[in-house]
């Protein structure tokens, strides 16, 4: 089901936390919310959800053409995962799993061994077999995450949205449950929306990469879109690193690292290349980092690969040419 | 060699903590048991089946146990009131719960006699209900016997008179056990049952008040504790008549004041028996609760 917001804003006190924004959610896509704190997007999601109500006005939400502005959150079947997972710590995770469905309506309510299949087919799904009787207390945060989810996709959702889901996790975690969630999605193909500061995540998971700053959206494309044409020096230094250089007639100019050639001082070239000192040098892992200086004192981060690294033998000091494919933002 | 401990005293502050106790608690109840038992076995007997003394034993109980519940359920709400809402003067509302704390007993018995009994603002109002009841239903039984007395002295020489009191004692305890535990919920889980479909009744009674039952009992505990050793407020608004509004601690004086040390002593280690039976078993529980909800 697509997701078209118009138009929302919304107001704590004096403090504007989303200003006139609107964006489309296409049915089926995995979109990401991307940007720093206080830039609205958790905000947003949580209008989407209707845990939190916009600003009176035009603004308007939109679930597969109908306006939802006014629903409960109970009423529009959403799931929301919290970052803290939100679990209910008295309860077995078979009953977390099965509460939307137990305070269902009696008329609506599926019969209990209904619920029982439903929560063992959601425990499948989310790779949790066998822990039904357990208390959240006794599961690590992945598993718990899991369990949130599966609590949520067990009404039925029409669009599934995540704050900030591998927030609260460890890095070898978040990274397996980040692929994980993406395969899940694509076998599953619920719209989702979720709620991300890191760059990273948001470009490897989504397929519609939102960037928000200041209660506004920034910019709205696919991660590669994102990634090499970004629209302004903030979606460019947000999304990932990147070398503010000014050229010597004075423009500024950002190139990441990896656009960033190194060879031998020997071959410098004055028409494309500057001439660097090796700063520093960090090699551990496949990809090589060095900090260099420039010859007119700014300084500027280069990515090359390892054997690149070896195949040149430079160590701390070294002067050598760098040429870059620098883009004018 | 001992073994290190990152925390360093533990053996001066357990001998300190040993020698304390024993001072102020084991000590002195071990004076009042061993008092208690060179009473002998037939003076034992006749104090625990006189009828004054069981009559007074059921009500000090009784009407704890009723106060503790009743403030279990006032102090939820006063502390969902003081937790959940912002409102001008908040802040004085919570000070003001802990004022039966700091209130000598005695002056909140007269006070609450005051206005509770038959003259009082409320209880010349209990007093013409309980009057009007009495006449148009004429009910029989516990109740209106109940009724009879609140219509002749409003709500003060009764049971019920207790019960207020033990009430006014009891619930700023429910409030201060409760209010870290409520303050600590946080709003997600309330969402996250809100996104599931649940209603505002189904969020309160299947998340929310779970996770406060062991807060909760702490208080009842507490509360019902404080109330069977109640004394000075009770005995002002009770009127301490025999077989019917006299309590055990008053029982107790009134044995002393009789220079009846060994029976004092007696109704007050029965007193301290029943009282640990009953605590221990509401620990349990509770444990078990607790455990649950870890």
């Amino acid at each position: 089901m697509s997701i078209s917001i118009h138009s929302i804003s919304k107001t704590f006190g004096t403090y504007k936390a989303l200003d006139d924004v609107s964006l489309e959610v296409p049915n089926g896509s995995l979109t990401a919310l991307l940007g720093p704190s206080g830039s609205g997007k958790t905000t947003l999601l949580r209008i989407v959800a209707g845990l939190e109500f916009a600003d009176d006005g035009p603004g308007k939400i939109l679930f597969h053409g109908e306006n939802v502005v006014s629903v409960p959150a109970g009423k529009r079947g959403v799931g929301f995962v919290f970052q803290h997972y939100a679990l209910f710590r008295h309860m077995s995770v078979a009953d977390n799993i099965a509460f939307g469905l137990t305070v269902l309506p009696r008329s609506k309510r599926p019969p209990k061994n209904e619920i029982r299949d439903r929560v063992h087919e959601l425990l499948g799904l989310v790779k949790l077999d066998g822990l039904d009787k357990r208390r959240p207390h006794e599961l690590s945060g992945g598993q718990r995450q899991r369990v949130a989810l599966a609590r949520a996709l067990a009404i039925r959702p029409k669009v599934l949205l995540l704050d900030e889901p591998f927030g609260a996790l460890d890095a070898k975690v978040r990274k397996d449950l980040r692929r994980w969630l993406r395969a899940f999605h694509d076998e599953i193909g619920l719209t989702t929306l979720f709620v991300t500061h890191d760059q990273e995540e948001a470009l490897e998971l989504a397929d519609q990469v939102v960037v928000m700053r200041n209660s506004r959206i920034e910019q709205v494309g696919s991660p590669q879109e994102i990634y090499d044409r970004p629209r302004s020096p903030f979606v460019y230094e947000f999304l990932g690193n990147v070398n503010k250089l000014t050229s010597p007639d004075g423009a500024k100019r950002y190139v990441r690292p990896h656009e960033i050639e190194v060879v031998f001082a020997a071959e410098y070239d004055p028409v494309t290349d500057r001439i660097a000192r090796i700063q520093h040098l960090f090699s551990a892992g496949p990809v090589a980092t060095l900090s260099v200086r420039l010859d007119d004192g700014q300084f500027a981060d280069v990515e090359l690969s390892r054997k690149q690294l070896d195949d040149l033998g430079l160590s701390v000091g070294d002067e050598v040419a760098i040429r870059s494919r620098p883009e004018e933002v | 060699m001992s073994k290190r401990r990152v925390i360093p005293g533990f053996g001066l502050s357990l001998g300190f903590t040993v020698t304390w106790l024993s001072l102020i608690i084991l000590i002195p109840l071990a004076a009042l048991f061993l008092k208690a038992a060179g009473v002998g076995w037939d003076q034992w007997k006749t104090l625990l089946t006189d009828p004054r003394v069981l009559a007074a034993t059921r009500l000090t109980f009784g009407v704890s146990a009723a106060a503790a519940a009743v403030s279990m359920v006032l102090g939820l709400l006063v502390t969902w009131v003081l937790v959940r809402y912002s409102f001008p003067g908040r802040r004085l509302l919570d000070a003001m719960v802990d004022l039966p704390f700091a209130l000598p007993t005695a002056v909140a018995g007269i006070t609450l006699t005051a206005i509770y009994g038959k003259s009082g603002w409320i209880g010349s109002r209990i007093a013409a209900s309980a009057a009007w009841v009495r006449d148009t239903w004429q009910p029989g039984g516990w109740i209106g016997e109940q009724v009879k007395t609140w219509a002749e002295f409003g709500a003060a020489y009764s049971s019920f008179g207790i019960f207020i009191a033990l009430t006014f004692i009891g619930f700023p305890f429910v409030v201060r056990t409760l209010q870290p535990v409520m303050e600590d919920l946080g709003k997600e889980i309330e969402e996250a049952a809100a996104t599931l479909g649940a209603g505002r009744w189904t969020v309160f009674r299947r998340v929310v008040l779970p996770l406060f039952v062991p807060a909760l009992i702490t208080g009842f505990t507490l509360a019902f504790a404080r109330a069977i050793g109640e004394y000075g407020s009770v005995i002002f608004i009770s009127g301490n008549l025999p077989m019917k509004t006299e309590i055990l601690p008053l029982l107790i004086v009134s044995q002393l004041e009789q220079f009846n040390y060994g029976a004092a002593a007696v109704i007050a280690a029965m007193m301290l028996i029943i009282s640990f039976a009953l605590l221990l078993v509401i620990n349990l529980l509770q444990r078990r609760l607790d455990w649950q909800n870890r």
